[in-house]
């Protein structure tokens, strides 16, 4: 899995970069977000069985891309679920979701890596070229 | 996109020494051991952060990176500084994610023959008993009170508790426990996250592997640490898991913030440190200290999980631990600098400390030799035990290697392998491949990874350690 609609996994020598894009930052983020997913499984094959919310705030945009994704790993750890869908909402400093996705099963699903972090390489959340751009590298 | 080392910006001090002169806000010069053929290999951001590290305060004699140097966060991975204690830094991104994450080897006193006919139930059996993969959990669960005497205690809580016996501890670093750990610097979600994870694998490269001694390259040293070709051994590679993984995404955020108060200039966000002398500072060795109680920990669990099925398997096999390594670490350390005998913190990302021979805080088996350093390789090509050296104190503040790194991305490497198509040719060559997830299995293709034969070939080149022996692949539990 490298790539999405609006998102891709860029290279980076023993990790994985994570890039979405979109219209606007919230679209971006949760974009951000499905590279994230692909990193461990295909997000289109993960089931928006059970949903939860969760909050982070930071005072810019790239740390707050960087509280987003770790608070998603965070998730998944402690929750042992797998997210394929996210909805964003950020006001000022502050940012809200949903997350919906399934428990973690090894034996029904390929999870490839377990995802350590969101790093602060190439960590970047700012408009290019008409479109917003969420990306960071993510320690496998 | 990837740009090779450009080599006109070093001085050679030798075949295996590159020099990148003092320069603009370079405090001392960059120091890196390889051959000219793994250099020149190297992304040229090597060279970037190389130098970058070298800017941080107080830094002493050289920023320094191995032979198996590539891109890292702040740091290469490879990358080895030290710090004074009064002036200089300590980074959470000079230790990293995966806190202490390391390998330790377990002799079994068995022979290659006695595996024959029996390979297949061995690798099914500790494919069912040792929990791997992303996901996996194990039996443990830690009261409060149980986590902080873990995040103290290392592995001699472990041994505490009945996982392994009394004598193990002296063949792991630190005796089995860091002192200084501060569990209060340990923060509640680091804690949740590692609460179903005591005594798991992880999953990426990390891996239980039996193997088999081939090559002796150093008979003398090979004795001395009990090893003849066709001994089997065991290695587990693995880390802090959740705990550490949550206290470097905290304490780099911290650090990254609180850096410009304490008058940092920072060339790279992911350098995040903080004076070793103030409060942050030493929060975080509170914090890190703990995480590298919790691997010495969790290595140690797994451990016992092995000898039980072993106990199973091979009733007359006898267990027992050559040595643990870790390789994401900041330690307090003594060395000689310009010969006064000064205290350091010393920063290992992704290198492994090398004791050589007549170290006072090496085991008095190992005196004589140096210390065993176990460097991983890839599932198919197999690892090496190396030992420390006398010089590698004055070359590498008694540091070498930790592995080859990757050649190619993840992602790459799923386009190029099948995980079933890479265990069938594995099995081929009798090596058994147990993992939960075949994608998983692709990414960690051996053709993924560079040539370990020339990292530690230059390691050895460049005298910072010595090749002992080789080991070969034969069963490998990948999470």
């Amino acid at each position: 899995m490298s790539e999405g609609d609006n998102w891709r996994h860029f290279s980076h020598d023993a990790d994985v970069g994570v890039q979405g894009f979109g219209s606007t930052v919230e679209s971006a983020f949760q974009n951000a977000a499905l590279a994230l997913t692909a990193i461990v499984m295909d997000p289109r094959e993960v089931r928006p069985l059970e949903e939860i919310s969760v909050e982070c705030t930071a005072p810019d945009h790239e740390l707050l891309l960087y509280e987003w994704l770790n608070r998603i790993i965070y998730e998944m750890d402690v929750r042992r679920m797998i997210f394929g869908r996210y909805d964003v909402k950020i006001d000022g400093d502050r940012l809200t979701a949903v997350l919906r996705g399934e428990p973690m099963d090894n034996k029904k699903q390929d999870l490839a890596v377990d995802l350590k972090g969101a790093t602060f390489t190439e960590l970047k959340a700012a408009q290019e070229n008409g479109r917003w751009v969420a990306q960071c590298v993510i320690d496998v | 996109m990837r740009v090779s080392m450009d080599l006109g910006r070093f001085e050679r001090i030798n075949d295996y020494t590159w020099r990148i002169p003092q320069s603009g806000n370079m405090r001392v010069p960059g120091i890196i051991y390889a051959s000219e053929a793994l250099i020149r290999e190297m992304d040229d951001k090597v060279y970037d952060q190389v130098r970058n590290v070298a800017t941080l305060p107080g830094i002493v004699k050289a920023s320094m990176a191995m032979p198996d140097a590539h891109w890292g966060y702040g740091f290469p991975i490879g990358g080895v500084a030290a710090f004074d204690p009064k002036h200089g830094v300590v980074s959470a991104g000079g230790v990293g994610f995966d806190i202490s994450c390391g390998v330790r080897l377990i002799k079994t006193g068995l022979k290659r023959h006695e595996l024959e006919g029996r390979m297949e139930r061995l690798a099914d059996t500790l494919f069912a008993r040792i929990p791997a993969g992303v996901g996996s959990k194990s039996h443990l669960r830690l009261t409060d009170d149980e986590m902080d005497a873990m995040l103290t205690g290392g592995a001699s809580w472990a041994v505490g508790q009945g996982y392994g016996k009394p004598e193990d501890l002296e063949r792991i670093e630190e005796r089995g426990r860091m002192e200084g750990a501060d569990p209060r610097e340990v923060s509640e979600r680091a804690r949740v996250r590692q609460s179903p994870e005591m005594g798991t694998l992880g999953s990426g490269n990390h891996y239980l592997e039996v193997q088999e001694v081939g090559e002796v390259r150093e008979p003398t040293i090979a004795k001395a640490y009990g090893l003849d070709a066709g001994d089997v051994v065991i290695s587990i590679h693995c880390g802090s898991r959740g705990l550490g993984h949550q206290i470097g995404t905290e304490y780099l955020k911290l650090m990254a913030i609180e850096a410009a108060k304490h008058g940092i200039h920072l060339p790279d966000r992911e350098l995040a440190c903080a004076p070793i002398n103030s409060q942050i500072g030493r929060s975080y060795l509170g914090a890190m200290r703990s995480a590298i109680n919790c691997a010495l920990a969790n290595r140690q669990i797994l451990t016992q999980f092995t000898r039980d099925v072993f106990a199973d398997l091979f009733p007359h096999a006898k267990l027992d631990l050559l040595y643990d390594v870790s390789h994401n670490t900041c330690k307090e350390e003594q060395h000689i600098v310009d010969g006064e005998k000064r205290t350091l913190f010393v920063h290992r990302k992704g290198a492994t400390r090398a004791f050589g021979p007549g170290h006072p805080d090496l085991p008095d088996v190992f005196k004589e030799v140096g210390q065993p350093v176990i460097i991983g390789g890839s599932m198919g090509t197999g690892s090496y035990i190396l030992a420390g050296t006398k010089e590698s104190e004055a070359l590498s503040f008694s540091s070498s290697c930790h592995g080859a790194g990757r050649a190619m991305s993840r992602t790459q490497a799923t386009k190029k392998w099948q995980g079933d198509k890479v265990i069938a040719d594995l099995k081929g060559k009798g090596i058994l491949i147990r993992s939960p997830t075949m994608r998983g299995v692709a990414e960690e293709a051996p053709g993924a990874y560079k040539n370990l034969d020339e990292v530690v070939a230059a390691a050895d080149g460049a005298r910072i350690s010595v090749t002992v022996v080789h080991l070969k692949p034969l069963i490998c539990i990948k999470g």
